[in-house]
């Protein structure tokens, strides 16, 4: 469960972000969460809850925004979205894949009052 | 507190106490001493909550750099055991927890914080960081110090039982004699890695991480300080024994390094593939092992590769001995690389510096 530390990580830079912009209260919080990063979503809105309580976050709603995995076929020469680690290229059925994205774990905006 | 889930550890001693400090300032402390009293000012180089455990006449340490300005106009003795000497220095930041006089670091103690919003009118703000962004701080700042050190840091992972802390104690055996040595052990509770580590004769510091699943950035640089590392040696961090939650933390090491024992399945590179994927070398251990087993070493290495095709492998026996010189010839491979690579940073910026600035 490091999605319970990593949901720390959120709301501190929140808490983070409220010193330096100045407001005092988070209505929605926007996050970006890659295929092949190392959380898992539903994780990460079960932890939400729990973390954010007593804090600015407290009530505020969860959007999280997945993105696919993405690689270059080194047989094709070509960029690709996958599924997971273990996919094969979707036009030659080859693994010789490059990742190259689809690793995010990003806090996008906040709605604030 | 928890790392984890914030919780208050409930067993804490009554004697403990948070503050906090902001990452330079200086704070002025009173001590009385029998009839008399003196104040002194200490700079401090911690941020944010830290809690110690300390009586009023305990001694204790905790790494942090002091300048003590004290103005005595009598003569008294009294005795201060701060622990001065440290080589690594770092920000403490919103992380609470306790340095055992046992040289244990717990990450599992301390109250969390606690704040009330307000209202007023609703607007989008971009934000545009990562989430990671403070983890990934401090490993930038835990390898700056270790390239600098020419110490080349591997972190050990994976699922409990495959063997780490005996393959680390194989290789101290035989590597001591010709390089410093320091470990850095994470389990849950109890320091039994560490004692099993230190009855080699080499420095070992334990992390507790509490209900935390997985050794962080932040707690290695705490170790760091602990250890005060001798230059041109070998760092071993053996993380918590888990094959999924390690894989995402950036620790500051060279390389991660996955170890998978004949005892478990051929297919766990496909059940966890974000280890694999994200270390560089691959050790299947207990190779003494396998003439009792159905292990297809071929198809764990398949397996392994399909999800890394950068993954180096090497098969082992802490037992036996057997394959242990081709992990030693790659250690000494990439620690070499390592002393090349930071030359090279180190003659670049020298010639930066001296370039014309006309030219």
């Amino acid at each position: 469960m490091h999605e319970m530390s990593l949901t720390e990580s959120l709301v501190e830079l929140i808490e983070n972000e409220r010193e330096k912009q100045g407001f005092s209260r988070v209505r929605s919080v926007q996050v970006t969460l890659g295929a092949l990063g190392h959380v898992d979503p539903d994780a990460v809105r079960f932890c939400f809850d729990a973390v954010a309580r007593g804090t600015i976050v407290e009530g505020a709603r969860l959007d999280i925004r997945t993105v696919p995995g993405q690689a270059w076929c080194l047989d094709c020469a070509k960029k690709i979205r996958i599924a997971d680690r273990m996919a094969a290229c979707p036009e030659c059925g080859q693994h010789r894949l490059q990742v190259t994205g689809g690793n995010d774990l990003r806090l996008d905006e906040l709605e604030v009052d | 507190m928890c790392t984890v889930c914030g919780c208050g550890d409930p067993n804490a001693p009554e004697n403990e106490h948070s503050h906090d400090h902001p990452r330079e300032h200086r704070h002025t402390h009173e001590h009385a001493h029998g009839e008399l009293s003196h104040t002194h000012e200490h700079g401090h180089r911690h941020a944010g909550p830290h809690a110690h455990q300390h009586g009023e006449d305990a001694p204790h340490e905790h790494p942090h750099d002091h300048a003590h300005e004290h103005a005595h106009d009598h003569d008294h003795t009294h005795e201060h055991s701060h622990d001065h000497a440290h080589a690594h220095q770092h920000a403490h930041e919103s992380r609470d927890h306790v340095h055992h006089a046992d040289g244990r670091l717990d990450f599992g103690a301390g109250p969390a914080a606690v704040h009330v919003p307000g209202m007023s009118q609703s607007r989008i703000v971009r934000i545009e960081r990562d989430i990671m962004e403070k983890n990934n701080a401090y490993a930038n700042s835990n390898r700056a110090y270790l390239v600098g050190l020419h110490t080349l840091a591997l972190n050990f992972v994976s699922s409990p039982g495959s063997g780490k802390t005996s393959l680390l104690v194989r290789v101290i055996n035989d590597l001591k004699s010709r390089l410093p040595i320091a470990v850095i052990e994470g389990d849950q509770q109890t320091a039994h890695d560490a004692e099993r580590i230190r009855a080699t004769g080499v420095r070992a510091v334990q992390i507790n991480t509490g209900k935390g699943c997985h050794l962080d950035a932040h707690m290695v640089a705490h170790a760091l300080d602990e250890l005060a590392l001798d230059p041109d040696g070998l760092l071993f961090i053996e993380n918590v024994g888990n094959l999924i939650c390690p894989a995402g933390f950036d620790l500051g090491e060279a390389h991660k390094v996955v170890v998978l024992s004949v005892a478990e399945g051929e297919d766990k590179p496909l059940k966890y593939p974000d280890m694999f994927a994200a270390a560089d070398l691959m050790l299947l251990n207990k190779s003494d092992l396998l003439p009792h087993l159905d292990f297809d070493v071929g198809a764990c290495f398949a397996h392994a590769l399909l999800v890394n095709p950068n993954l180096q492998t090497l098969v082992v026996s802490a037992r036996t001995g057997e394959g242990m010189a081709a992990l030693y010839a790659w250690i000494e491979s990439r620690a070499a690389r390592l002393v090349q690579g930071s030359s090279r940073t180190a003659t670049a910026a020298q010639s930066a510096d001296t370039r014309d600035p006309a030219g």
